[in-house]
């Protein structure tokens, strides 16, 4: 059946898989923003190890998603990886920057005679959870914003911008993007512990993390709101059926309203998220984190969607419309995207394991003893 | 194509080489001592005692310390074939990003999730689920390098693809012949036995130190006895794999070969360098002698490159300058028709964008009689197609010779462990020490033969490493190459010195 399908109908489902992997990363960057709530949240060395150590059982899950998001976009849309990564140099080099910090801190923080010290190893994931993320917003701007690139005749990249693309970090849309993934992460950190640890006798703890909730919320909305706005008000990037891309008037709202169900992805996503907020600050409740996590990915895929679908090119330039990238342009063949479907009918069965896994771990909720032995992060 | 700034090129070839091998300082060691704790802890269920326990759980401490940073150097690896060889990744994106794509489906998830397990459930989990993650673990960490050394042995000999003129890309036709290629076999268990034999010494190495000092010495002698039966199967299988990636490389990759043999007149019956010295000033073509000494094993090279005594090995000057008599085109002669596809390339791209379709479908035919050798057309003299021949015939001796030794130390480890002499063998102690060091030389070399004999190639024979990096200013390179060479240099420093302190603070109980 794979076999027979389409060549578009193929680039549309890596689409779909690799909009599912980002917005999946986007729920697990509740490690980042939990981490940068050390220091709001934690008044004590045994709050300070729960926390790091309630994080820190999930940070792989987050990295690797990380990962395959990169292999993913490299497999099925390589003109993408080469151009953006290879374009955009300093916004990339930074990310990954701030995940090589992270990915040694939870390990060498508690460790007898670890060079740096354990402050240093939790600056280092508090540079994670804002700088990393703040940037990986940035990026995903660029998506609705633009690129400064051209594209040769064979396809090689020249970015005409000497910032090699931080300059998308002084985009308004792209800042605010960023800034809103920042506080969300936050917000899904504060959730996650909540629903991770065991408070008894730890109530002040459990008080300043609901609070961190709600605050972290209510920065995180201005931020949203605006996105929101101008999404809804700019010139999109628009690209016809013989393949030339023009800006077009409110080209996202269009989006929208050509595709109900991005728009109740949308929608629907935002009022989890809203919901899980107010049970967790209000309510007493420590579901709140899967609530949030769906509202996320509902929220995560609709960008996504909004970003690449309905004839947009989701890599646009800036400088040359005619380079822009559309999932048509630059993916990967047609032999490649149906084995890569094959490969992709694994995932559930990924998906299963690591949800067992965590479930079996998770089942007792941890406790204050166990982050005080020498093997505890 | 863009012209190259050769100092771009270096640059970035360094910063490449620096994290390469930066992690692989910290992989083979993850590969091999995953098994070896999975090995402690089934001995630890299976007889129930608890000093295997706290065996499996000293070495467990060691492999999370090091595998955090081998995962915080793995990351950059991937994105830089993006950042630092876009035109490498647009050419080769759809074969290359396949195993990497499946490498994270497969191979990463199953190393995270289980990770958390092995290191944090030992109280939320049954034993038997326990070792069952400490097992997946080990195997997850050993899938991802299956894919990517699958990756890598395709850009030493590219098969299943062809080039698409109108994409200007190679496109993957046959997934299970990339997959299963002879170079991806013998790659995947060279790679993978030499991490073996890696952690094999590393807890030998420790383990001797502990008998030296007179500390832990019931599970010193337990933890020797484990790691010299494994890494003597590692080091067996190293020394198979290891012939069966020369006779790949006599096949498909001749140059190099000839260039870590220091093999420069091609001869029927040649002989095996045993041991020698390179003649720096020899130069391809010159009638110099290529060593200033050498010892050889004759008609060694000639079984070991084409499974045949007496068979004749091409050498270096017969594959730049051609040999008639062997039937051998030289590298200038791949040039001119190199350099004749490359124009031909860019006149169908350019009649393509200018819609002129009988001036494309003329470049077209003629690309297609001449693509075999496309990659040639962009080098600029036949010397360019040697690589450097003092570093690849060094690498490859010294790592041959240190593979010799270490299945001999690893037997002279389990006869006197066995007899129970071992402590009254103040000799092989501090060699058992040193050992552990002694297999990160031979590791690094090993990665020096295979990426080094490479050159000048990205893609061998299609692509060379001067076309395939991104357009850069330098300025960018250096300055990522200093931070990240400061970086990981400040974290190695923090993992030797946790590694140490953990290794003198010592197992409980034992």
């Amino acid at each position: 059946m794979i076999a027979n399908l389409e060549y578009a109908t193929l680039q549309q489902i890596w689409w779909i898989l690799c909009s599912v992997v980002g917005s999946l990363f986007l729920f697990l960057t509740f490690v980042q923003g939990g981490n940068t709530l050390l220091w709001q949240v934690a008044k004590n060395d045994v709050e300070s190890s729960l926390v790091i150590n309630s994080l820190g059982r999930k940070w792989e899950l987050t990295f690797t998603t990380l990962v395959l998001f990169g292999g993913a976009l490299f497999a099925a849309f390589p003109k993408f990886y080469a151009t953006s990564f290879g374009g955009a140099y300093w916004v990339w080099m930074l990310i990954l920057f701030t995940f090589i910090l992270q990915a040694v801190s939870y390990e060498y923080r508690k460790k007898p005679d670890n060079f740096l010290g354990a402050k240093v190893y939790e600056s280092f994931l508090l540079i994670n959870g804002t700088v990393g993320i703040l940037l990986i917003g940035a990026a995903v701007g660029t998506f609705f914003t633009g690129s400064n690139f051209t594209l040769n005749l064979y396809n090689q990249v020249t970015w005409t911008n000497p910032l090699r693309g931080l300059e998308a970090a002084f985009s308004l849309f792209n800042l605010s993007l960023g800034l809103f993934l920042v506080f969300n992460a936050r917000v899904l950190g504060g959730m996650y512990l909540l629903n991770n640890i065991d408070f008894s006798a730890m109530d002040d703890f459990q008080g300043r993390l609901r609070k961190a909730v709600l605050i972290n919320f209510l920065c995180a909305l201005p931020f949203l709101l605006y996105v929101l706005v101008s999404l809804l008000m700019m010139k999109g990037f628009s690209v016809d059926a013989a393949g030339v891309v023009s800006m077009v008037a409110n080209k996202y709202l269009l989006n929208l309203l050509a595709m109900p169900l991005v728009l109740g992805l949308l929608l629907v996503g935002l009022v989890l998220v809203i919901v899980a907020v107010l049970i967790t600050a209000f309510k007493g409740s420590t579901k709140g984190i899967w609530l949030a996590g769906l509202g996320t990915v509902l929220v995560g895929l609709s960008v996504f969607f909004l970003a690449g679908f309905n004839n947009t090119p989701f890599y646009p330039s800036k400088a040359d419309l005619q380079s822009s990238l559309t999932i048509v342009n630059a993916s990967s063949s047609r032999y490649t995207l149906t084995a890569m479907t094959y490969v992709a009918l694994g995932i559930p069965f990924v998906l299963a394991y690591i949800a067992y896994v965590w479930s079996k771990m998770d089942a007792k909720k941890l406790a204050a003893h166990e982050v005080m032995d020498h093997e505890a992060y | 194509m863009v012209d190259v700034d050769l100092s771009l090129v270096n640059w970035s070839r360094a910063q490449f080489a620096m994290t390469a091998m930066y992690h692989w300082i910290f992989v083979p060691l993850t590969l091999g001592l995953s098994f070896l704790c999975a090995m402690f802890e089934s001995i630890y269920v299976r007889t129930g005692n608890e000093k295997w326990k706290a065996i499996t759980r000293f070495w467990m401490t060691l492999f999370g310390i090091n595998f955090a940073i081998g995962v915080a150097t793995g990351i950059i690896l991937e994105f830089e074939f993006g950042t630092n060889w876009s035109n490498y990744s647009w050419m080769v994106g759809d074969i290359f990003g396949a195993p990497l794509a499946v490498e994270g489906i497969f191979a990463f998830f199953l190393e995270a999730t289980f990770f958390a397990v092995m290191f944090f459930g030992w109280d939320r989990v049954s034993k038997g689920f326990h070792l069952f993650s400490t097992w997946m673990v080990a195997i997850g960490s050993n899938l991802s390098a299956l894919w990517i050394l699958v990756a890598n042995a395709w850009m030493q000999y590219p098969v299943g693809m062809a080039f698409n003129p109108e994409t200007a890309r190679f496109e993957m036709e046959n997934f299970w012949a990339v997959l299963f290629s002879p170079v991806a076999i013998s790659k995947f268990t060279h790679a993978t036995s030499s991490g073996f034999v890696l952690a094999s010494l590393f807890v030998v190495a420790i383990s001797s130190w502990y008998l030296l000092k007179g500390r832990h010495v019931e599970m010193a002698k337990k933890s020797i006895i484990v790691a010299s039966v494994f890494g003597l199967l590692g080091s067996v299988y190293v020394a198979f794999t290891g012939d069966e990636a020369a006779f790949e490389n006599a096949q498909h990759q001749p140059m190099k070969l000839a260039a870590y043999e220091g093999l420069y007149k091609g001869e029927n019956n040649a002989g095996l360098v045993a041991l020698g010295m390179i003649n720096s000033a020899k130069k391809p073509g010159d009638s110099q002698h290529p060593f200033l000494f050498e010892v050889k094993v004759p008609g060694l090279l000639s079984l070991l490159a084409n499974r045949e005594s007496g068979s004749f090995v091409p050498g270096i000057d017969d594959l730049v300058y051609g040999n008639k008599e062997q039937k051998i085109m030289g590298v200038a002669e791949k040039m001119k028709i190199g350099q004749k596809a490359v124009a031909d390339l860019a006149a169908f791209k350019q009649a393509r964008k200018e819609k002129n379709d009988v001036v494309a479908a003329e470049a077209l035919t003629r690309f297609t009689a001449n693509k075999e050798y496309l990659g040639y057309g962009y080098l600029s003299t036949p010397e360019e197609a040697v690589p450097p021949v003092s570093t690849a015939f060094y690498s490859f001796h010294i790592m041959v010779v240190l593979g010799t030794f270490f299945p001999v130390l690893f037997i002279a480890f389990l006869f006197f462990t066995l007899k129970g002499s071992i402590r009254q063998q103040r000799w092989l102690l501090p060699l058992g020490v040193l050992s552990f060091f002694l297999g990160h030389v031979a590791g690094q070399m090993g990665w020096a033969v295979a990426e080094v004999g490479r050159q000048p190639w990205a893609i061998q024979g299609l692509m060379p490493v001067k076309v395939a990096t991104t357009n850069l200013a330098v300025g960018h390179v250096q300055a990522t190459f200093f931070m990240f060479l400061g970086v990981f240099t400040l974290l190695l420093i923090a993992e030797i010195k946790i590694m140490t302190k953990q290794i003198s603070i010592g197992p409980e109980g034992v």
